[in-house]
């Protein structure tokens, strides 16, 4: 391995073209001197978006204490940092995985039959806010939300009509959605039973990860405890029935886009996914039984080593954890498999085009640093979701890396690189930093009770804006470049006839059911929460007997209460 | 100036964004006003409800998810309904330029879109909200 041999790197090959003006210096010392007396530009410079320092250059030195074979070994061994798997994406490529979902289960439908036939190689379902937050599209508090941040989504018959002539014996569909998880995963289990496919053949992600929204995304409905059973039920069901599902996607996007820095997203995340190792194992569960259905979801933001090196972190600190701490003997359980999106949190309204250029880079990123899927932000996203047109430039970006930037023909190419592989290991450093002032709170848990991540990701997002706010930090077209606006883009538009479509949708759904059956699975489900019972089953009864997300959801609330956000500022 | 200007930063709705909004407490925080911050999925009641409980001068509402053209008219009928149309009622999120006119001619007195300096959205509230305070 050349990186333990490199010291000898620096020592003049030539001695005279490295000696200095003062006949002395050579080499480093030379390039010390020459760079520290000349000017330099003004501006955040020396760190990175995140905040983290950066040397000018890195060298030889930066790799001394790395053991290959230790810290980075090959694709497909541990501890992974080069990829989870030995061919990566010469094998097969990143899923490029277009989140989507706008107004009515119909026409989502459109949108996801358009991105099929466009290439697209699975589904993602944006849920609106009502549907995130437990209620039907008909609850007082859903007026003005229906189908605006995402697909409205209340009954049996709306995950009908999204799936609509999608074979979901084929497809793998990846649900955002969290407090009402299991709501979703039972109307997909049952949309699919009705089309003739097991369960057993479903195949998808739900991205259940309770804690970040306690961290970050604050779409709630109980409190932290409650929801971790939940969650536990879900996992250990679906080891069972639902083989191919991965049950939580945990994630550090919302950690990021809440305005966390990089190793806080690395950190946050990680000690996420610990929690839900140590809740399933407290649950009964063997940690092999569960963990490899375990897989993250990161933000592919701009400072583009950072990114990378990021992502090459993240699968050697879950691997060792998995490992030593948590002894996991199957391989699959030390691997970290991870979706990527954009960040959404760097696209700027003004001169809306660059944003297509800003979402290329950041996706080239996470390509390098070994995505298993990739949704590229539309340029349009920072204002309103995305047109059909914007969508296919997004989608087309992925497809130009994947197939003409040779991008991913090369496993991990940034490997060995001195700066990339220093960045990694401080990210892990930084990160095992975060996990020790976790514990010493009790864990996640107590840490989210006490304010603890809220104040450190409000204190990074406020420092960043203070930044681009005195122009140490350059954001094109908002705090230089700056144009008047000669075009707006055309957006998508979501109405008030669809908001009052799905409404009426919805209460013709509740006329057509036997409303007695409906109450005794909803007080069965209400039973199940106060005695150690899975609730996947009843949750599964309650959609069987058309049940709707809102009174499924609100059905729990006498049982586990609702969640109140000390709010800081 | 008699006393410091009062703000009340709101997150309405159910949408959970609220990296803005703490941004903007913080900035008029540190500008010497005072600030409340509501806290996450209040509804335009209980917004104004904190509003008049907390005698404030102006109301800084966040909305990042659509429900803009709802929300905001919602909570400027409530403010005249309570005769608390003096309190000046102002805010932020994903909202398109076309729909800035509206909310300003439905009574909303600033509508600042993504990437406004946190400067202009504190000069705005000096010289908006300061005049009641002058008063």
């Amino acid at each position: 391995m050349s990186i333990k041999k490199s010291k000898t790197n620096g020592t003049p090959a030539n001695g005279e073209a490295n000696l200095g003006t003062k006949g002395k210096l050579a080499g480093k010392e030379l390039w010390q001197e020459q760079f520290e007396t000349a000017p330099k530009r003004a501006g955040a410079i020396d760190r990175t978006i995140s905040d983290h320092p950066l040397k000018p250059m890195y060298g030889p030195e930066d790799l001394a204490g790395l053991d290959y074979d230790r810290d980075l070994s090959y694709p497909g061994q541990y501890p992974y940092t080069r990829g989870i798997h030995p061919t990566m994406h010469r094998g097969r490529l990143w899923t490029m995985r277009q989140f989507a979902g706008f107004g009515t289960a119909k026409q989502t439908n459109e949108r996801f039959r358009f991105l099929l036939a466009q290439g697209q190689t699975g589904l993602s379902v944006a849920f609106d806010m009502p549907a995130l937050m437990g209620y039907d599209s008909d609850h007082p508090r859903a007026l003005g939300e229906v189908g605006k941040c995402g697909v409205a989504i209340a009954t049996l018959q709306d995950m009908q009509d999204l799936m609509a002539g999608i074979d979901l014996g084929r497809i793998s569909t990846s649900m955002t959605i969290n407090c009402t998880a299991p709501v979703a995963l039972a109307l997909y289990i049952v949309a699919a039973e009705l089309q003739g496919v097991p369960q057993e053949k479903l195949s998808g992600t739900l991205q259940a990860d309770m804690l970040k929204e306690y961290i970050a995304q604050k779409e709630w409905i109980y409190p932290p405890e409650p929801s971790m059973r939940i969650i536990t039920d879900m996992m250990a069901y679906c080891a069972k029935h639902v083989p191919k599902w991965n049950t939580i996607s945990i994630s550090g996007y919302h950690i990021r886009e809440a305005g966390s820095t990089a190793v806080q997203e690395l950190a946050f995340t990680l000690a996420d996914g610990f929690a839900y190792v140590e809740a399933g194992i407290a649950a009964g569960m063997n940690v092999d039984e569960f963990a490899p259905r375990l897989s993250f979801f990161f933000n592919a933001h701009s400072d583009f080593f950072e990114e990378i090196a990021k992502y090459r972190a993240a699968r050697r600190i879950w691997a060792r954890h998995m490992r030593e701490r948590f002894k996991a003997k199957d391989p699959r359980s030390w691997t970290l498999r991870f979706h990527t999106q954009t960040a959404g949190c760097s696209a700027t309204a003004q001169q809306a085009q660059n944003n297509i250029m800003r979402v290329a880079f950041q996706a080239m990123g996470a390509v390098l640093g070994g995505t298993q899927s990739l949704h590229t932000n539309s340029l349009d996203e920072v204002l309103a979701l995305p047109t059909q047109e914007n969508a296919q430039i997004a989608l087309r970006t992925q497809q130009i890396i994947a197939y003409e930037t040779g991008a991913a023909n090369v496993i991990d190419p940034l490997g060995g690189s001195y700066y990339v592989e220093k960045l990694t290991s401080e990210m892990e450093e930084g990160a095992e930093r975060y996990f020790e002032r976790i514990a010493e709170f009790g864990g996640v848990i107590p840490a989210i009770h006490a304010g603890f991540f809220q104040k450190e990701i409000a204190d990074a997002s406020y420092r960043y804006q203070r930044e681009i706010e005195n122009g140490e930090r350059i954001i094109v077209g908002v705090n230089d470049f700056v144009q008047e606006e000669a075009e707006q883009i055309a957006l998508l538009k979501i109405g008030r006839a669809t908001e009052l479509e799905q409404c009426a949708r919805v209460q013709a759904f509740r006329a057509s059911r036997d409303g007695e059956a409906v109450q005794r699975e909803l007080a069965e489900l209400a039973n199940a929460a106060r005695s150690d019972k899975n609730l996947m089953p009843h949750y599964l009864s309650c959609v069987r007997n058309k049940a709707t997300l809102g009174e499924i959801s609100e059905a729990l609330v006498p049982v586990f209460g609702r969640y109140r956000e000390p709010a800081v500022i | 100036m008699a006393r410091p200007i009062r703000i009340l930063v709101a997150k309405a709705g159910l949408d959970g964004h609220d990296r803005g909004a703490k941004v903007i407490a913080r900035a008029l925080r540190d500008a010497g006003f005072e600030v409340i911050y509501t806290g996450l999925h209040q509804t335009p009641e209980q917004v104004v409800e904190a509003a008049m409980q907390e005698d404030v001068d102006g109301v800084g509402l966040s909305v990042l998810s659509g429900a803009h053209m709802t929300l905001f008219p919602r909570i400027k009928e409530l403010l005249v309904k309570e005769g608390a149309d003096d309190i000046v009622l102002f805010g932020g999120g994903t909202i398109p330029g076309e729909d800035v006119k509206p909310l300003l001619a439905a009574g909303v007195a600033g509508v600042f879109t993504p990437g406004t300096p946190m400067a202009t959205i504190v000069d705005f509230v000096r010289r908006e909200c300061g005049k009641r305070v002058g008063a």
